[in-house]
Parts: C-alpha cells; structure tokens; sequence
C-alpha cells in the first residue's frame, strides 16, 4: 500500500504539571497516496497540533509518527528541518511568502533550498504558475497580489520541493467566498491530475463539502473519520457481490 | 549567491531602519575618529610643541648633568660620538648646545636668562629657530651677537641692534662677560621661555663662558617621532657609560603625566559614545526581529536550515555596518584634515592653563591612518559583535512558537 501517513496513538499535553490540556489525545492517523483530506473540529479541537506534529514542527508527547515509513519522532530537530524539506509542502493561513521576494522568487526560494538548477528551477515555476494561474504576476511582490492569489503562490511554493504531501492549516480562513473556492478548485485539481495529497485543516463548511475525506477532531479526539464510513461501504459492496 | 541577494533585499525591506543603523555606525564613527584624532593630535601637538620649544625629542649629556645643570657638568665635544649618536636608528639629526645662566643688561634694567649657545644651522634644523623670528635677522655661525626671546626684549626694552650686557659664571669658576648686538627677536609660545631664553652662536658662548670645545647637550631629532621613546632605550644600551640619554618624557615629566591622565579620561568618553551606539543599533535590531518573528519561523518550518538563517543575517548585518563603517571613514578623512589644517583653538583658563606647559592652546587632529584603521575596525567589531543577537534568537527559534499569533 501507498501509505504515506502513518500516526500511531500520538498525544500532545500542555501543561502536565498544573492543569493538563490534552490537545491531542491518542490519535491514529493513517493517509494513503493521493488523498484529499480535511481535518476539522471546532476551534481548540486540536487540528493545529496535529498538523504540525504531521508536519514535524512539534514532536508528540506520545506515540510515533511515520512518514514513508521513516519515523520523524526519531529525527533531531535539525534532521527535521532538512526532512520537511524534502519531504512536506507547507501552506499556512497567512503571511507564506516572502515580502522582498518576487511570486516566482518565492516559489523559486524553496528549490534554492533544495540545491536545484536554473534550468531545472525555471521549468517547474513556469508549470507551476500554469497550474495556478497566475503567469501573468510571476514577477509581482506579495504586497501586489490579492490574499487568494498569495495562498495560491503559496500553493505553488509547497508543491515546489515535490513534497511527499501538503499540510495546510486553515488555508482559506483570511479568503472571500470566491478565492477559497478558487484555492480549493486549483488544490482538488492537483490532486486529480497530479495526485498530490492534501491535508487541509478548516472550519468551513463549503471547504469541507470539497473533500473527499473529512476526519472530524473534538477535544484532541478523532470522533469521526469518514474513510472508515466508505470502507465499511465498501466492504459491504464487497460482501454484497 | 541567492542568499546574498536575498540579504540585499531585505536590507532595504524597511528602509528607514537600515538607515538608522547605518547612521548609528557612520556618526560613531566619525565621532570615535574624530576624538581619538583629536586625542592623539593634541597630545602629538603638545609634545611636539613642548619639545621643538626647546627640549628636543631626546638629548644625550654628560652623565649627571640633568641633575646638576652647572658648566662642570659639560663635556667636551667629540666628533666621534656626534657620528656614533646619527648612526643609532630612527635618529634624523643631532645639534649641540652649550647652556648655562647670565644676568643681561640693558639701561638700568636687568635680568636673568637661559643663555644656549647653539650650531645655528644645525639648531635651525632641529628646533626650528629661524621660524620663530618675528624681527632682525638669524645668528651666523661667526656672529658674536644674539637672538633675544620677544618677552626678554620687551622687559629690557631692547631692539634689533640693540646691544645687551651679559654678566654670567664661566667654566670652572672664570667670570663671564661681554656685549653683544641683537641681531633678531624670536617668539615662542611658551611664556617661560618667552621670558627667558637668548641665544648666540655656539663658538660666541664657549668664548664668553671660557668653555672652549665643551657642550653641555646634544639635541636629537628623529624620523618617526612617535618611536622616539623605543629609540632612546635603544640608544642607552649602545652608548658609552659616560653619557646619559634621555627622552622629552624623562625630561618633562609632568607633560607625560598629563598625557597619560588625559588619555584616561578620553577613553571613558569614547566608552559612552560606544556604548550610546551599541543601545542605537541593539534598538533597531530588536525592531528587525519583532517585525521579522513569523517570517524566520516559516523559513525554518518550510525547510530552511538555521544556519543558513544565521548567514542570511550575519551577511545583512556585515553589509550594513560595512556600509555605515566605510560611509562614515569617507566622511572623517576630510573633516579630520579639515580640523588638522585649521585647528579648534580654545580660550579662558585652559588655555592659560596649557601655555603653563608651555604649549599653544590648538586643538589639531592626528593625521595617523592607523587612527582610522583602529577606529573602524573597533566600530565594526562593535556592530558585528551586537549582530550576534539575531544569530543567538535564531538558535533558540522555534517555529510553532515564532508563527503563533
Ligand atoms: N503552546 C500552548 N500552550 C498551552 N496550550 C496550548 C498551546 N497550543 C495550543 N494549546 C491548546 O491546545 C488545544 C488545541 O489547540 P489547537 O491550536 O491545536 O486547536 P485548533 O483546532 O487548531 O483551533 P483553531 O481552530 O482555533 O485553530 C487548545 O485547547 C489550545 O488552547
Ligand atoms: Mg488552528
């Protein structure tokens, strides 16, 4: 199988000596290749911790979390750097990019890290500006562009490194009704031709009808996850011919 | 490469705070070059004067003659030692002087004076003497006539062509007297010597002393006259037993121990100015690193190495306290030849208090280009040394906690 998240009992505790906050509790998260997923829960539910223990930018209190099978809770914090790197595309609710750079430096900015070519360099941002839709502000500086099209570049950016997956918490929170739909047709879009995954965290509901897996968080806990709902559809097709 | 850029980038992301540090380390700049020129030049300028008044920058006497400043004291010259003495390093030139009391008359006013019976060329070489005639003529070398300091001439009411009666104890006990033609009237700035010296050709003196051949000093002149101490010790290992060798410092010591407690105080003052540059640029890089908290914490999520960070900005530190360093040492170098030419001058009880010394009471800068060096590098050593701040909130960065709003 194509597993490419595998998050055992993992626990995130604020706290533990006065009042413990268990802001993830006992989770078991399992993300196949190409999945288009989103986490969502009520505000403080957890699914910022989460991701960013997905993500490896916090470690778990508890439990092991692999990625391609390599267990991250292992790594040292600078192993993780170089490892998110390689590994995990990272769109944030805001403030993405680089304010001094260019749309196309930014997305360029990521490669740089990764050592690639010019040339190499130079055909990817033109795939992916396409992708986007934005050739025409390739070289604009965020402070041109409108908070859909930043998320977008932002999109472009993590998509850069040819990450494993996408985590994207809260994606479309700062974005008009138009832009996050916007966002979210060019994300679903890459995930039907590219079959990149996505792991998009949101309060949305319109985003939410977007997914195709929606794992539903309260107070640290999973407490619904549809993919279990459509296995079981499955199975029970399955027993049924 | 790209980091480079990218740190060029960001130097000019605000504006007005690079400015700000720049400004910071240009004025302290200029501001530490200026001081320490000024230091160094009005100490430079003092010795140079206190001791082209008179002194020299070293003299070589009999041994004990300093103590005991008499004729019997005096030795005679000896053409040998004169050549040994101009061999020595760093030595430019070397004159003798036959020194000694007499009482000068003129009318019915008397009074005492310095008389230095000098080598006028050699004299003029050294001490400048020709420089400082305001009236008559410079003595000849076969001239049995004078040159009177200007406060002198004033008290005995004399004039070039004057003459004056000199009354004075020669060698081993022999009385001494003579007349003798004013041929010139030399100013100094110092009102001692103003008040006291006379002059006559070194030949005139010994006959009027009955010191034939003998001299009571010679004064030395040297190339770099900041060595002029390393090269008085030098000489003291290399000469005759017989001779003593002093510098200007052993000579005036209360001239060198007023530098000494000067300095001292100079240093605190720069220690301020320092210290009111380094709270300066602290102040903007604090600035840089609230405004700047949640872009490095997404650099360092999405991937970028802390090290890289760190270069990133150390590099955008470097080329703007560089910047500012290099700006601010274009901007001194006129202003401090401007202050070297056309020196501040002061006025009131300071400066009666610095012609007490015997020195003209200007402020001109030190010219020395290791001034400039040393400032610059202390200035940039300063900035780069509070860079390390970013670099140490870099270290400890974490991202989650740096992107939480
Ligand atoms: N650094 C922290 N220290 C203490 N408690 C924390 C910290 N970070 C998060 N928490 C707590 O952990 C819980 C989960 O927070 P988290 O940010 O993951 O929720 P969330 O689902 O992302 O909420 P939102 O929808 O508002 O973004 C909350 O109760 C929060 O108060
Ligand atoms: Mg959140």
């Amino acid at each position: 199988m194509n597993t490419v998240i595998d998050a055992h009992n993992i626990s995130k505790v604020y706290n533990p000596t006065t009042i413990p906050v268990y802001a993830v509790n006992n989770v078991h998260l399992h993300l196949q290749k190409g999945e288009f997923t989103a986490l969502v829960g009520p505000s403080g539910s957890g699914k910022t911790t989460l991701l960013n223990m997905i993500g490896g930018l916090d470690r778990p209190d508890e439990g092991n979390i692999f990625i391609n099978g390599i267990d991250i809770t292992k790594l040292s914090a600078n192993e993780l750097i170089s490892f998110r790197l390689q590994n995990i595309g990272f769109v944030f609710q805001s403030f993405n990019l680089i304010p001094v750079l260019t749309a196309k430096e930014n997305v360029e900015f990521i490669m740089q890290l990764q050592k690639a070519s010019k040339q190499q360099r130079e055909e990817r941002v033109k795939t992916l500006f396409a992708q986007i839709g934005l050739q025409d502000k390739l070289n604009e500086r965020p402070s041109r562009l409108s908070g859909g099209q930043q998320q977008r570049v932002a999109v472009a950016r993590a998509l850069a490194s040819r990450p494993q997956f996408v985590l994207a918490d809260e994606p479309t929170a700062n974005l008009d009704t138009k832009s996050a739909f916007n966002l979210l047709d060019i994300m679903a879009k890459l995930n039907m031709e590219e079959n990149i995954t996505f792991l998009f965290s949101t309060h949305d509901q319109r985003v939410i009808d977007r997914a195709r897996r929606v794992i539903t968080l309260v107070d640290g806990r999973i407490v619904q996850d549809t993919a279990e709902v459509s296995t079981q559809h499955e199975e029970a097709a399955a027993v049924k011919t | 490469m790209w980091l480079l850029q990218l740190a060029w980038k960001n130097m000019w992301r605000n504006r007005y705070r690079t400015l700000i540090t720049m400004a910071a380390i240009f004025f302290a700049v200029i501001l530490s070059v200026i001081a320490s020129s000024l230091k160094e030049g009005i100490f430079n300028n003092l010795v140079k004067n206190v001791v082209s008044f008179y002194t020299g920058y070293a003299q070589v006497h009999k041994r004990g003659y300093w103590n005991e400043q008499i004729l019997d004291n005096s030795f005679e010259t000896a053409p040998a030692a004169e050549q040994k003495i101009l061999q020595q390093k760093n030595v430019a030139g070397i004159t003798p002087r036959l020194e000694s009391f007499a009482l000068v008359s003129s009318g019915d006013v008397t009074k005492g004076s310095l008389v230095a019976g000098i080598d006028v060329e050699k004299e003029n070489a050294i001490t400048g003497l020709k420089d400082k005639l305001v009236q008559g003529i410079y003595l000849k070398s076969t001239d049995t006539a004078i040159l009177l300091a200007q406060g002198l001439a004033e008290r005995l009411k004399l004039k070039v062509a004057d003459t004056a009666v000199l009354i004075g104890q020669g060698y081993h006990g022999a009385t001494a007297a003579g007349k003798y033609v004013v041929k010139g009237i030399v100013k100094f700035g110092s009102p001692e010597l103003n008040d006291k010296a006379l002059f006559m050709p070194l030949a005139a003196a010994q006959d009027f002393y009955s010191a034939y051949g003998m001299v009571t000093s010679y004064v030395l002149s040297f190339n770099n006259t900041a060595a002029a101490e390393a090269s008085v010790i030098a000489m003291r290992s290399s000469m005759d037993s017989s001779y003593e060798v002093m510098s200007w410092g052993d000579m005036i010591p209360d001239i060198k121990q007023h530098i000494t407690a000067d300095s001292n105080n100079m240093k605190y003052v720069q220690g301020i100015l320092y210290m009111l540059i380094c709270f300066g640029i602290f102040g903007t890089l604090l600035m840089m690193m609230v405004e700047r908290k949640f872009e490095m914490g997404m650099l360092v999520a999405i991937g970028m190495k802390k090290i890289k960070l760190m270069v990133l900005l150390t590099v955008e530190s470097i080329l703007t306290v560089f910047a500012g360093c290099i700006i601010g040492l274009l901007v001194s170098i006129p202003v401090i030849y401007y202050l070297n030419r056309h020196p501040f001058g002061i006025g009131g009880e300071t400066a009666k208090a610095y012609e007490r010394f015997g020195f003209e009471a200007i402020f001109p800068t030190s010219t020395d280009a290791a001034i400039f060096i040393n400032q610059g590098l202390a200035v940039v050593a300063m900035g780069l040394l509070i860079s390390l701040y970013p670099v140490y909130k870099v270290i400890r960065l974490n991202p989650v906690a740096a992107m939480k709003k």
